[in-house]
């Protein structure tokens, strides 16, 4: 029996795409959190975490009235840009870039926040700017929890589900990946498709933990050696 | 001459509550910023350095302002010409000592000048390594060395010897007096070890509680007594016909005894020469 490999496809594409994108976005975020003493901290922080806690469901009904044709912002895009983020793929990324956003985030925060003040102090005062200091100095210091953010955003977006349904669909092609194939085989019955699915992001999602586990194990353990 | 006018709160717990000085320090000198822990001092240098923000400050090294508040005046400290030495160091882990050094040093980076730092302390054989491979007094050379890469104008030492063992702080000591002698930068040293601070710097400014207390050369500072014999203080434990013994620096001593004294009192006893222990 022939499977349908585009759903496997379509998931790593949109975790790929999902993950450079939190890269981009998640780095600037964490370090502000890391660095920002204000009180909307808490506020932010809380925002972030929402998607931890909140059933995808939930978050994935109010993006699909958020970017509807018929409401706000979605009317919007429609009428100046005449673009359509429900039912297609841009729209299933903003939704795991919103979905996955505290993975990306926390781990990153978390490594900035335990590196010594004086480490970016030093490098103030040797006339480098903060840029430099981001990239040249704290991101190489905090390499296994960039690894962390980079590998869980990739795997959590692989296993998304509720919030992929609700603003994407099932469209052959466009939004239906595997999760949501593996729903539709074991519908149907067809549970040698289902099999086949699952066990290819069972083993995929088992090989990359295991990967993070073993390599975070020996970037500490050199540190500690050293 | 470097001008400093500082007002600061602090939030510290059983410190000062306060931070107000008003000094001027000479060029091409090292004054020692000396008082207890919780006095203000790493608090000042922070400032200097502009990792710091007083709400009311004044600060200007060499003729430069860096500081004003009233003119709304506040350098970044990648602006301030300072060099920067850490308590803890502040080693990049990830970059060889080397790789520091050429950091530090940027764009225009002086090998000749890297390497002749690197020839002085002793570090040439440990340029490839990484700081965690490094013992406390070499991990100090290279925060030094860095901090002098750039020749700054000002070179802040926050207490920079404390983590090191006697003989290697005595040694870093004449280092840092040997690199003074060369390149006559001004600095500034926190420290609240007296023979360092007798040791290395010309002025110093002994702070307590968030205030200058006093100001002028160690010995005036701290009162050199000259020509006088030394004089120490021990205890009678027991008296015994001709003799008595006394309780000195937790040992017994056993001496001749002197009419008049009774268990209990305190006797001074006078020292004449000193020699060396070896």
């Amino acid at each position: 029996m022939e499977i349908d490999l585009q759903p496997l496809w379509l998931t790593f594409k949109l975790a790929s795409i999902t993950t450079v994108c939190l890269l981009i976005i998640g780095l600037p975020l964490a370090a502000l959190l890391a660095q920002s003493r204000s009180k909307l901290k808490s506020i932010a922080e809380a925002l972030i975490s929402l998607p931890l806690v909140l059933p995808p469901s939930v978050l994935g009904f109010y993006l699909l009235l958020a970017l509807s044709p018929a409401h706000g912002l979605g009317a919007l895009l429609q009428s100046w840009f005449n673009v359509r983020l429900v039912f297609t793929f841009p729209g299933l990324v903003i939704g795991s870039i919103i979905y996955s956003l505290p993975f990306m985030v926390h781990p990153i925060q978390g490594g900035l926040e335990a590196l010594p003040e004086s480490l970016q102090q030093a490098s103030w005062t040797l006339g480098r700017s903060k840029t430099d200091t981001f990239f040249k100095v704290l991101l190489p210091n905090i390499r296994p929890a960039l690894l962390t953010g980079i590998v869980l955003t990739f795997a959590h977006t692989l296993g998304e589900f509720g919030l992929v349904l609700m603003i994407g669909g099932s469209i052959p092609g466009v939004t239906k990946v595997a999760s949501i194939a593996i729903y539709n085989e074991a519908e149907a019955l067809n549970f040698h498709a289902a099999h086949v699915y699952s066990a290819v992001l069972l083993v995929i999602s088992f090989c990359i933990l295991l990967l993070v586990y073993i390599i975070n194990k020996r970037l500490i353990k050199n540190r500690l050696a050293l | 001459m470097i001008k400093i006018r500082i007002r600061k709160k602090l939030n510290m717990a059983d410190g000062a509550s306060e931070l107000i000085v008003d000094a001027e320090l000479p060029l091409q000198n090292i004054t020692a910023l000396y008082g207890p822990s919780g006095a203000g001092k790493t608090t000042l240098l922070k400032i200097i350095a502009g990792l710091i923000h007083p709400e009311i400050g004044f600060i200007e090294v060499n003729g430069e302002v860096w500081l004003d508040t009233a003119k709304k005046i506040d350098l970044p400290p990648q602006k301030r010409d300072i060099g920067f030495v850490f308590q803890d160091y502040a080693l990049f882990p990830n970059m060889t000592v080397n790789q520091n050094l050429f950091y530090a040093a940027g764009k225009n980076a002086d090998e000749t000048l890297i390497n002749h730092l690197l020839n002085l302390t002793g570090l040439v054989a440990f340029a490839n390594h990484k700081p965690e491979t490094l013992s406390g007094g070499q991990k100090q050379r290279v925060a030094l060395v860095r901090a002098l890469i750039r020749k700054p104008s000002l070179l802040l030492l926050d207490e920079p010897l404390s983590a090191l063992d006697n003989e290697t702080r005595i040694q870093l000591q004449q280092e840092l007096l040997q690199l003074h002698n060369e390149y006559r930068f001004s600095a500034l040293l926190v420290s609240h070890d007296i023979a360092e601070v007798y040791h290395l710097a010309g002025q110093v400014l002994a702070i307590d509680k968030g205030k200058i207390v006093k100001t002028g050369k160690p010995a005036e500072v701290f009162g050199l007594i000259e020509n006088e014999s030394i004089r120490i203080f021990a205890q009678v434990v027991s008296v015994d016909g001709d003799w008595m013994t006394v309780l000195l620096d937790q040992r017994l001593y056993k001496l001749k005894y002197i009419n008049g004294l009774s268990v209990g009192d305190r006797v001074s006893l006078g020292l004449g020469d000193a020699e060396k222990i070896l």
